[in-house]
């Protein structure tokens, strides 16, 4: 297969790279990119660690051709963050004890920004039907939820 | 003297005794005493054997101090996960 | 051991402070096992077996190693033939030699310059099969004419007679069965059947594997335990186990699964064959396939009662399947079965029965979960029939300090009776039902571990702590385990950072399993935070010029032994550490142990349960967990268990399950089918700690990790029977079983 040549946004940086036709934007943006904080569970869109923003819309990575890419932008978890400052979510995931292992970690709370950018007040129902693609094995999912409804009320009072 | 407590199963190679006396004063010393008493426990015991020594687990440590009044159990080799 | 009896006050043990990566994760800067690269690395794959059970013919290579990119092909050839035993079965499971013996048994492995070079190269390895008959369900493997998975590996303890899948029996016990049955007023039989269930931890294993010419390795993986890996990769490939160093990365959850070693003997055989790195990660569908699910069961039970509510005999029989290679995990449901109960009278078998399905790992608690779910679904379908308080019952026949316990030992100060209380007392217990709801609760149990430890303490010149510990963390130890330094040190938790070294770096440490980290890692941790503080000690003697044994350590800073070693300041860590070069030296503390005295720890959990009568599905509405830490060192962690436990076992009672077909192949091989709990399936886990402490730690800390996956099976079972009005004794009840148990009539 020939390669592409792709330009894209990546957490508001201009990207290029080239890849395989059939190459997922999860594959390339931890091989080609490395940028690894955007995790492979399963290749097959069922657990949400890849979970990143395609111009403002929540999507599993593993199921994204890199080259669907070409002029979008593209959030993912490294941008989360700025310059020497957590993001309020980051930082209630860390009061809360929201993770123990962490690598479901950030595509939570990459599916919890999106969520709050627009529903800043979701009900807990709202919210555990909106992280449902987001498969937690280690907490039970209780503490996330208390990170992200901290976070909702900071965000709203900020 | 030291009396063991055996397990079901290991019970066949002591004559179906659930208890047995045997002469030891350490771990060690209580898993050679009883692979010499009762030569059946071999194979079991040296694929490993944990004791409870008044209730509290030991795993595999050798100079484990047993007194003759303290009440033996010799359980199968601890696993986790 | 300190005296736990005097309650001392904790000032730092028992707070919630961050957890040392809780940045790195966040921020997804932490490497986890498929998170590195290096220079000139190769990529691999595995090619597997498709077949449940298989004769091999034959394998080519050839057209293998021709095709573009390929740099490197191994198969079981390639791995140093171990003599019989645990080894031999992990290098024959590792890479199958003459038999295939489940559906994904690995038989060769490809390096390429990239994956997509290494996945069209296995289709080019020539495998040539002769399929065997196979045998997946425990109770069929057992018969005399069920096809023989492996020959010649029944232990002693085997009776005569058995099929040869009939691997391992053990019995434990004790008082007169007959007796205790002929006093009960109402007697239960029961049987029971689980499912394989798989660990399900998000992260796949994966690992990079460089070996040098001159036969030194690195090896960079996901495990809980690394010193484990090093052992085992020596000996399959032939290495010293000093030449092997072997970095754990962060670990994406383990809950025992990634106790064993799968991909890292093939990544390493390739980089040895290749002279370049190579990186193996497994796909999921791979990982439900060949990784370690638990076994699979099938349980009968027979519990008689008094009218009052006293167990006066109990008997449980154990068929387990771990899977196509020996193992002994029966003997640990044996045990376990009836521990939470004083009895008279009791009797538990076990039996272990090859099948052709993947070799099985432990799963947080192994044995025990199902063990638990039989004997407390019928200790509850008593209660019932009884109509007794199912509370009041267990409260009735409790083990507590004195009961000689039903695996043989007598229980020293246990939770147990605490723990029930403390439900009974909950306002969940109280709470009312509506229609088409239901109550269950279970006790559940474990005995957690102590095991090999190291840890090295440093104390920096600047008055900082680096503590250097062997065990992955996994549930948030380090945070723990800088408490306790910390603690005992006294000085705040921030001057604390806790490492976890690779194995060239420390002495051996046993994995992280058995719940044993928070006790060993914590009492090594602790007991080497008093070496340093002796040593300091004696810096500051010398420094004021006393006797070493005039100074004693108050509030993180030596001070004189009272009146008449001298009016001396105190001389805080900071202080001594700045003029430690001028004084002897760094400084430096160390232990080195082989812990035993970890505490059993029980727990209870109360769950109520809606079940849909249209569509058999169950709402788990309402759900409480009781535990006994023994000391909860940070109380969010211990929590943490407790919820993630018991939302696993929630899953293991409702849905998840390994379903195979008639060609004795995996059907669910992935997320979709093979359904955990996701965050609409739960309400609130809420959680209870209760802190009995245990005698055998200097804070009295017990281990948690595992009990909580023990309970929900139980409590599931017995809501969902009560809220239908019929006992199920099938795992899991999924809709279509409630369902059918509902239609019945």
């Amino acid at each position: 297969m020939k390669n592409t040549h792709i330009a894209t946004k990546v957490n508001g940086d201009s990207v290029e790279f080239t890849c395989e036709p059939d190459e997922t934007l999860l594959e390339v943006l931890r091989n080609r990119l490395g940028l690894t904080g955007t995790k492979e569970g399963c290749g097959t869109g069922d657990c949400g660690a890849c979970s990143v923003l395609v111009n403002g819309r929540l999507v599993c990575s593993c199921l994204v051709l890199a080259v669907e890419t070409q002029g979008a932008e593209v959030s993912t978890i490294e941008g989360m963050a700025s310059g020497d400052g957590l993001h309020i979510l980051q930082q209630t995931f860390i009061d809360h004890a929201a993770l123990q292992c962490g690598i479901c970690t950030p595509g939570i709370l990459v599916a919890a920004k999106a969520l709050l950018d627009k529903n800043p007040s979701p009900t807990e129902s709202e919210l555990r039907f909106w992280l449902a693609g987001n498969l937690c094995r280690c907490t039970g999912y209780d503490k996330i939820i208390n990170a992200v409804q901290a976070a909702a009320e900071k965000m709203r009072a900020a | 003297m030291v009396a063991v407590t055996l397990w079901g199963t290991m019970r066949q190679y002591a004559n179906d005794q659930e208890k047995v006396e045997v002469q030891a004063a350490t771990f060690k010393e209580l898993c050679d005493a009883l692979i010499r008493d009762y030569p059946g426990m071999q194979p079991q015991i040296e694929r490993g054997v944990s004791l409870a020594i008044d209730g509290r687990i030991y795993k595999e440590a050798w100079f484990t101090p047993i007194s003759a009044d303290s009440e033996v159990v010799l359980m199968p080799f601890m696993q986790g996960g | 051991m300190n005296d736990v009896s005097k309650i001392r006050k904790f000032k730092q043990v028992g707070t919630r402070p961050a957890r040392p990566d809780g940045d790195d994760k966040v921020t997804g800067r932490a490497l986890y096992g498929a998170d590195t690269v290096a220079p000139g690395m190769l990529m691999a794959a595995v090619l597997r077996s498709p077949h449940a059970h298989a004769q091999i013919v034959s394998i080519d290579i050839s057209a293998a190693l021709a095709h573009d990119g390929v740099k490197a092909v191994v198969t079981g050839a390639d791995l140093v033939a171990q003599s019989e035993g645990s080894l031999r079965d992990i290098q024959e499971n590792c890479l199958a030699t003459t038999r295939v013996l489940y559906d994904g048994h690995a038989v060769a492995a490809v390096a390429a310059l990239t994956l997509k070079a290494a996945q069209e190269a296995l289709k080019l390895i020539k495998v040539e099969y002769s399929a065997l008959p196979h045998v997946i369900e425990v109770d069929d493997a057992m018969r005399a004419d069920a096809p023989i998975v492996q020959s010649g590996r029944a232990l002693e303890n085997v009776p005569a007679g058995f099929s040869q899948n009939v691997t391992y029996h053990c019995q434990f016990g004790h008082g007169d069965l007959d007796v205790g049955f002929a006093l009960a007023d109402e007697i239960v039989t029961r049987s029971f059947k689980t499912a394989a269930t798989h660990q399900g931890y998000i992260e796949p294993h994966a690992c990079l594997a460089q070996m040098t010419t001159d036969g030194k390795a690195e090896l960079w993986c996901c495990t809980q335990g690394q010193y484990n890996v090093r052992d085992i990769c020596s000996a399959l490939l032939g290495l010293e186990g000093s030449q092997l160093r072997v970095t754990a990365s962060e670990i994406g959850g383990g809950f025992g699964g990634k106790t064993n070693v799968f991909i890292e003997p093939l990544a390493l055989a390739l980089s040895r064959k290749s002279g370049r790195p190579v990186k193996l990660v497994m796909s999921r569908s791979e990982v439900f396939r060949a990784t370690g699910p638990t076994v699979s069961s099938s349980i009968d039970v027979k519990i008689g009662m008094t009218r009052d509510g006293r167990i006066t005999a109990g008997r449980a029989e154990l068929r387990y399947s771990g899977g196509a290679f020996p193992n002994e995990t029966v003997s640990m449901g044996a045990q376990s079965a009836f521990a939470a109960y004083d009895m008279a009278a009791v009797e538990t078998l076990g039996w272990n029965v090859l099948t052709n399905r993947p070799k099985e790992a432990a799963y947080r608690a192994p044995g025990a979960p199902m063990a638990i779910y039989a004997v407390e679904s019928v200790v509850d379908e008593l209660a019932q029939i009884l109509n007794l308080d199912p509370i009041d019952v267990r409260l009735k026949n409790a083990a507590r300090k004195g009961t000689k316990s039903s695996y043989g030992p007598t229980f020293d100060d246990v939770g147990l009776v605490a723990t029930l209380e403390a439900a009974k007392a909950h306002p969940h217990y109280q709470a009312p039902l509506g229609p088409n709801q239901g109550r269950g609760l279970s006790a559940g149990f474990w005995f957690n571990f102590g095991g090999n430890t190291c840890v090295s303490l440093n104390v920096n010149t600047d008055g900082t702590i680096s503590v250097i510990e062997g065990n992955p963390d996994i549930g948030g130890s380090r945070a723990s385990i800088s408490l306790m330094a910390a603690e005992e040190l006294g000085v705040p938790y921030e001057k604390i950072r806790t490492i976890i070294a690779d194995t060239a770096s420390l002495g051996h440490n046993d994995i992280t399993d058995g719940s044993r980290v928070t006790f060993s890692v914590g009492l090594a941790t602790i007991k080497a935070a008093q070496d340093a503080i002796q040593k300091m000690c004696g810096r500051a003697a010398q420094i004021w010029g006393i006797d070493a044994d005039a100074v004693t350590w108050e509030d993180g800073a030596a001070v004189p032994a009272g009146e008449n070693a001298g009016k001396f300041p105190p001389l805080s860590l900071a202080e001594i550490a700045a003029v430690s070069f001028e004084t002897g030296g760094p400084i430096a503390g160390h232990f080195e142990v082989n812990a035993d005295g970890a505490g059993v720890s029980f727990g209870v959990h109360l769950c109520d349960a809606e079940v849909d009568h249209e569509t058999g599905a169950t709402k788990i509405l309402r759900y409480t967990v009781f535990q006994d830490a023994g000391r909860a060192v940070h109380p969010s962690y211990v929590e943490g268990q407790m919820q993630g436990g018991a939302a696993q076992g929630i899953g293991w009672a409702l849905n998840e399950e390994y379903i195979y077909g008639k060609d004795g192949r995996l059907q669910n091989s992935g997320f979709l089918d093979y359904r955990i709990p996701v965050a609409s399936d739960l309400p609130r886990i809420d959680t209870v700690i209760l802190e009995i402490p245990n005698p055998g730690h200097p804070y009295g800390v017990r281990g948690v990790g595992e009990t909580p996956i023990v309970p929900p099976l139980g409590a599931v079972s017995n809501a969902v029977s009560r809220a239908i009005g019929k006992r199920l004794s099938q795992l899991p009840m999924s809709p279509p079983r409630i369902l059918q148990a509902i239609l019945k009539g």
